[in-house]
């Protein structure tokens, strides 16, 4: 339990109930017990009854097992999952607006083709990219663009599934 | 046949059987006080919400069941919440119910509008807002569900008035799945073998007792585990009337404010044997120093209790009685005999000591209250306000019944020892209830001289009358050279005549020599009585 070991980004699966104030439940948890939440991502999952909430936190191993440990006890949390990061898959998509002319139109198009993301809007001063991928892909996106002027980025947190047969499933343990 | 959501709280209560409940009207939960008229249930009416919250806790640790009390919506919801976090923090059952404003006007900040769900997320095992009557019987049954097994805690309902209002087919479930609440109980068979190795192996072990114990009920089991392994037991304030408290393996109260043998033995131990505590700062606020040296067996319901303040090296996760019930087959005696002779050479040239004369000006509390254990007997029970009050019954009045002594330990609450001892008397009146409170702390809750009169309730009520905040006091003497900052409370009433306006009986007293004719007139009849001892405002807390 001794903070020795380096921060580290740590990625859990949650499932929750969906429905009114349970997100409210999780966030006030974060903060009420000094725990820094780097990105929060909810969605219905498969069963409409149920949530999955994909968490970004960042902390030592004390810290996630706290995490962990505290999240369990809601009685909305229904399941929870540390995510090994070489068995699992995460992904966020970011929409940028950056600022595009008739000199520098060109070699953003050629730059967000290159990253294999999409030009999605287009003006006379801008051009809206969506891009999908891990966080560092969007990050080195964000970088390329900065040059020509970086008007607005929306982000959507991480999400993340585990690769190969293994599913996070209410009341059952990993394997299909 | 169809019923209204507020009939059908109330046939929700019966079926819980709950037979009392403690709580304050208003206009939001006038249709459950409506239904209620018909109903078998006492209610009891105390003078402030935030006192039905506290009576509702000591009913529940008096009686072992889950403590009810009702609110109005916005104040009356909001002045429970004191009452529900010290609960919370002593894991004490109880189900708060509170009404709300109509459903369609939630949100547009109308007259007494509180959101409470949201207030007390942060002090509830769980709370619900409840939009749908159809859902009020698996909520009501989900709540004493959760409020009653694993760690125990408060549950808050929030019933809007048009859903108290609207008609519906009731129906109870006998019980119901809640797919993110699977307490554990029985504790890993490979963790508890463990403790059986680590107990044989150890040669200076102790015992930690904590409120789980009590909630678990596993005092005998307790006994004699420490009995057939003779290893000491230290408890937690919590933990205290876990372990009776003359058995001589009983060091008592470990932490700031506890006694020097208890802190001599956890921090000499080679193994510390943590059981239903959950390690605070009051009790181990050196926790990781007796770690550096101890192992540690950290027993606990509560998986997130584990390692949370600790570092335990065999974590288990489960009821204390049900653990020591599978531990007592396979544990064997360690080379313990020299180890414990030492602790008890220890005990015996560390007592609590204290000198006093027979005609002094002001009474010794400690020994008013070594003297009131001993004569008020076995039958009785203690609630205690928050101060110096409270450390000195936690070390000099001998307890020696689970669930006989009850104060607010976690949260430390000033103002709960006279509503709690209401909450007990109701729950208990074969039994003499005694609160000890301070003079600061007894005006934070002194309304409730209301119910106990209303109420016919014989609850003993003894202030350790300095006329001051004691405690505070204390650590501004000690930490912030004596620079005296607002805890004097010289313009205090006459308590006797406060007494006297209810129509109790009452007596001051400052010299030794009275204390025991004073407590023999107070324990006379099961009448409610005021003691006002004066106690020097110098008097330490240990």
């Amino acid at each position: 339990m001794k903070g020795d070991v380096a921060m580290a980004k740590h990625l859990l699966s949650v499932l929750v109930e969906n429905h009114a104030g349970v997100l409210s439940r999780v966030s006030g948890l974060f903060s009420r017990r000094g725990f820094n939440i780097d990105s929060l991502a909810v969605g219905v999952t498969e069963n409409p009854d149920i949530s999955r909430m994909t968490i970004v936190v960042d902390g030592d191993e004390y810290v996630v097992e706290q995490v962990s440990k505290q999240l369990n006890k809601l009685i909305d949390v229904i399941k929870l999952k540390k995510l090994d990061r070489s068995e699992s898959l995460s992904r966020e998509l970011a929409l940028i607006k950056v600022k595009a002319t008739a000199t520098t139109r060109a070699e953003i198009i050629q730059i967000v083709e290159i990253f294999r993301a999409k030009i999605v809007d287009v003006s006379k001063s801008t051009l809206t990219i969506e891009i999908s991928g891990g966080t560092d892909k969007v990050a080195a996106l964000e970088d390329m663009l900065k040059q020509f002027g970086i008007k607005e980025i929306v982000r959507t947190g991480t999400i993340a599934i585990e690769r190969g047969n293994r599913i996070i499933k209410p009341n059952k343990n990993e394997e299909e | 046949m169809k019923i209204t959501g507020a009939q059908a709280i109330i046939k929700a209560l019966e079926k819980e059987n709950v037979n009392v409940i403690f709580g304050y009207p208003g206009a939001a939960i006038c249709p459950f006080y409506n239904a209620l008229y018909d109903s078998k249930i006492t209610h009891i009416l105390t003078r402030h919400e935030q006192g039905a919250a506290h009576a509702a806790s000591g009913f529940s640790r008096a009686t072992g069941k889950t403590g009810v009390c009702v609110a109005t919506s916005g104040p009356g919801a909001t002045n429970l919440i004191t009452g529900i976090a010290t609960a919370y923090m002593d894991s004490i059952p109880m189900v708060a119910i509170t009404g709300q404003v109509s459903t369609e006007l939630i949100g547009k900040d109308v007259f007494q509008e509180a959101d409470i769900t949201g207030a007390t997320a942060p002090f509830c095992k769980n709370n619900y807002l409840v939009k749908d009557v159809k859902s009020l019987p698996r909520i009501i049954k989900e709540a004493f569900i959760l409020a009653g097994s694993g760690r125990p805690g408060p549950v808050l309902i929030d019933v809007p008035v048009d859903v108290q209002n609207r008609e519906f087919n009731f129906e109870y479930p006998e019980t119901v799945d809640i797919r993110g609440y699977k307490p554990n109980y029985k504790g890993h068979p490979v963790q508890i073998k463990k403790i059986a190795e680590a107990v044989k192996k150890e040669k200076a072990p102790v015992i930690c007792a904590g409120g789980g114990v009590v909630n678990s009920k596993a005092t005998s089991e307790l006994v004699k585990f420490a009995e057939t392994c003779n290893i000491p037991v230290v408890t937690t304030l919590m933990g205290i009337g876990s372990m009776p408290c003359d058995h001589e393996l009983n060091l008592g109260m470990l932490g700031s404010h506890g006694v020097y043998t208890a802190n001599y033995a956890v921090h000499n131990a080679d193994l510390v044997i943590i059981m239903g505590a959950r390690v605070g700062d009051r009790a181990m606020g050196t926790a990781s120093k007796i770690a550096e040296r101890a192992e540690i067996i950290h027993i606990d319901i509560d998986p997130a209790e584990i390692g949370k303040n600790i570092a335990a090296t065999i974590p288990v996760v489960g009821d204390v009685k049900m653990i020591l019930d599978e531990l007592l087959p396979i544990v064997q005696k360690g080379d313990v005999d020299k180890w414990t002779q030492t602790i008890k050479k220890i005990k015996a040239e560390h007592p609590l000591k204290y000198t006093f004369k027979e005609d002094s000006e002001f009474i010794k509390p400690q020994y008013f209250l070594k003297t009131l254990s001993e004569m008020a007997g076995e039958n009785s029970i203690i609630t205690t306000e928050v101060g110096q009050n409270q450390i000195w019954a936690a070390n000099h009045y001998k307890i020696n019944k689970p669930g006989t002594f009850i104060s607010s330990g976690g949260m430390g609450t000033m103002g709960y020892g006279l509503p709690s001892a209401v909450g007990v008397k109701v729950g208990r009146p074969e039994c003499r209830v005694i609160t000890i409170a301070g003079d600061g702390s007894f005006q934070m809750s002194m309304q409730e001289l209301g119910t106990i009169k209303q109420n016919k309730l014989g609850v003993k009520i003894v202030i350790f009358n300095n006329s001051r905040l004691g405690m505070v006091r204390e650590i501004q003497k000690q930490r912030y050279c004596g620079r005296y900052s607002q805890v004097i409370l010289n313009e205090n009433p006459d308590f006797v005549k406060l007494a006297d306006a209810y129509g109790f009986k009452g007596e001051h007293i400052n010299k030794n020599s009275q204390v025991r004719d004073a407590i023999a007139r107070m324990l006379e009849d099961d009448q409610p009585y005021i003691l006002n001892c004066f106690v020097d405002p110098e008097e330490p807390t240990l």
